[in-house]
């Protein structure tokens, strides 16, 4: 154990926040594998590099706030809460998966969690967030809804429409736009009328910022503040993050479009790396713990992994449960 | 029994189900301070309140999208389009997101929400707002359609869509606002997925619905007075559809005619021809004939316009063509 720690923050706490950070990115690699490995198909987007921000930014909210996500959500999903195994056996198409299987990569849910999924259609989760944000402000609670979007998502209409909204109704939405600069393999700058995103709030006279998404605790200082102010009085806020996907778009994606040096750039500032260099410099952990925690989370994303793969197909009769509530 | 137009009917089961429940609540354009384009909502502003009745922005896809969302965390929103033909602006969240959420969710978030407004042509309304989207909607697994065609169906089924945990499309009509029929006092239900037979007959089962019934009844009106005994069949619910009584009618008279505003090709009648032909083969004198709107884009003129949509003179040469009399 490392000598007495110098910094303002609590050492179990920097301690859990690098391991989940970093449990992120093994599972995702994990998943990566899987699917090279054939274990499952379909597409599968992730999110190596951008784990400063679901981290950050969770760490800012209470149990009881809803996220609600686009396609890239499975460390998202386990951020809120959900067991690795649920996320790991859905996109395994498993019993077991949070959603038994009628989801895959793209549609992670629990209700328990309450993280509303896990959506395809980009933009689409937008207007659904304004109507948690409606319904939290019906009932009169101070609870808030992250609702995540990419920049790819920026130039739906939708989105418009439920800036619109809920700024018109002073609903308790915190859009968090990842910038990773890329809708697929287009720049956002090549079909973006603006150069930054968070000017999309000035139309609809939203509060906004910008923050550096590879850095946990530029995210989590800065998010902290903006989520307290949201319980007090319920308004949207739309925050652009920067941050940087190392993969292409999917698995399938090589990522051509941009350049190796770019690629470096980021990965220079890597947020998994810069958290481990603070906890070093502040004596929280050593290199040495460092290997320790990596060791155990890849012996649990082992377990983990081995559970996904033990658990059942769903039976072809589950094929008709559920496309009706009763 | 009272004597009320449709659009009472409609106010009345709002009111009658936002009284017993306080989590629903109306939002459409116009709905509050104008108390509905079609006065469909006279009166719910000054009962219910600005915190039941929301005017919205001009925004299908967002509003739909807001109203999904309300309703995945309890609330129970009435989403009204102020026409079908804007109403498809909201498609993307109906068919993308209402429809799919319980399913991919595995259950864990239903959606019970009613989006209700007229469809279908008017008068004159030219192209863009004449449109029958029976087909379109019924196409979708995961939510119910409701078109009904007197205001005392209208009242029972929007009472039990309003109460079903489900996605509910309820198709209305501009030209039927102003109809009159009884409704009983009191609280009644009429449950989703359940015919009628409007008239009873011996030679010829006549399917019609919504402002079609209407159309069905002028001709057996006028198919009575050459001697031909024609029973109507108003199904009310079109998905699902209530197979049993459509299939009973037809082993009775052995022919069958279909009367569908929507377009020929891929038609909610293309369907019920379908069904029939596989489970009463043998029970048909006749192939099924169904009179639909003609293939084009709605022209304005009103005689083009006559030409375009079924009509009784229409129905019953489609009931002679059955019934092999010149």
């Amino acid at each position: 154990m490392a000598a007495e720690a110098k910094t303002k923050y609590d050492r179990d706490f920097l301690t859990s926040v690098y391991k989940e950070m970093a449990f992120g990115r093994r599972f995702e690699e994990r998943v990566n594998q899987a699917y090279q490995k054939g274990k499952f198909a379909g597409f599968c987007h992730l999110h190596i590099g951008q784990e400063a921000v679901c981290v950050g930014v969770q760490r800012a909210l209470r149990p009881t706030d809803y996220m609600i996500s686009g396609y890239r959500s499975h460390t998202q999903a386990i951020s809120k809460g959900m067991d690795p195994k649920s996320v790991l056996s859905e996109l395994f198409g498993k019993v077991d998966g949070c959603v038994r299987g009628k989801g895959g990569s793209m549609h992670m849910f629990s209700k328990e969690y309450r993280f509303l999924g896990g959506h395809g259609i980009v933009g689409g989760q937008t207007p659904i967030a304004a109507g948690v944000g409606f319904a939290i402000k019906y009932d009169k609670k101070d609870d808030i809804i992250v609702c995540y979007l990419g920049d790819g998502a920026c130039n739906q209409g939708q989105f418009f429409e439920a800036l619109n909204m809920a700024a018109t109704w002073n609903l308790p939405v915190l859009y968090i736009i990842e910038n990773n600069q890329y809708g697929m393999g287009t720049d956002f700058r090549r079909v973006t009328s603006v150069d930054r995103l968070s000017k999309r709030a000035l139309a609809f006279d939203i509060d906004n910022s910008e923050v550096d998404g590879m850095d946990f605790l530029k995210v989590y200082e800065h998010v902290g503040p903006i989520v307290a102010k949201m319980r007090k009085k319920p308004k949207p806020y739309l925050l652009e993050v920067h941050t940087y996907r190392y993969r292409g778009h999917s698995v399938s994606d090589p990522a051509a479009y941009r350049t190796k040096d770019e690629v470096a750039q980021f990965q220079a500032r890597d947020p998994i790396a810069t958290l481990g260099e603070y906890l070093k410099k502040s004596k929280v952990a050593t290199e040495e713990d460092l290997k320790t925690w990596d060791k155990e989370i890849k012996d649990r994303l082992t377990e983990i992994e081995a559970f996904a793969d033990a658990s059942p197909k769903p039976a072809l009769s589950e094929l008709w449960d559920n496309v009706f509530a009763d | 029994m009272a004597l009320i137009q449709f659009r009472e009917a409609i106010a009345q089961a709002m009111a009658e189900e936002m009284a017993r429940d306080d989590r629903v609540f109306l939002l459409g354009e116009e709905v509050a301070q104008y108390n509905g384009a079609y006065k469909a909502s006279k009166g719910l502003l000054d009962q219910f309140g600005a915190s039941r009745v929301w005017d919205s922005p001009i925004s299908e896809a967002g509003f739909a999208g807001l109203g999904v969302g309300a309703a995945m965390v309890g609330l129970r929103p009435i989403i009204e389009m102020m026409t079908w033909n804007f109403g498809i602006q909201g498609f993307d969240q109906i068919v993308n997101h209402a429809a799919k959420m319980c399913y991919m969710s595995g259950g864990q978030f239903n959606v019970p929400i009613v989006f209700r407004g007229p469809n279908g042509a008017a008068h004159m309304l030219g192209s863009q707002h004449s449109q029958s989207f029976d087909a379109m909607l019924t196409n979708v697994p995961g939510m119910k359609v409701i078109s009904p065609s007197t205001p005392y169906d209208t009242k029972g089924l929007l009472k039990s869509a309003i109460r079903d945990n489900n996605p509910v499309i309820f198709l209305e009509s501009e030209m039927m606002y102003g109809l009159k029929g009884e409704v009983p006092e009191g609280e009644y239900l009429i449950p989703i997925g359940v015919g009628d037979i409007k008239r009873a007959g011996e030679h010829v089962t006549i399917i019609a619905w919504n402002k079609m019934l209407h159309v069905a009844m002028a001709a057996a009106e006028q198919l009575a007075s050459i001697g031909v005994s024609a029973e109507v069949l108003d199904p009310r619910t079109l998905q699902p559809l209530d197979e049993e009584l459509i299939f009973s009618s037809v082993r009775k008279t052995h022919r069958l005619v279909i009367v569908d505003e929507g377009w020929d090709f891929a038609a909610t009648s293309a369907q019920i021809s379908d069904r029939v032909q596989r489970e009463c083969f043998d029970d048909l004198d006749a192939p099924v004939v169904r009179v639909n709107s003609l293939f084009v884009p709605m022209p304005y003129a009103e005689d083009l316009e006559h030409a375009v949509l079924p009509t009784a003179e229409r129905v019953v040469e489609a009931v002679k063509e059955v019934l092999y009399v010149g």
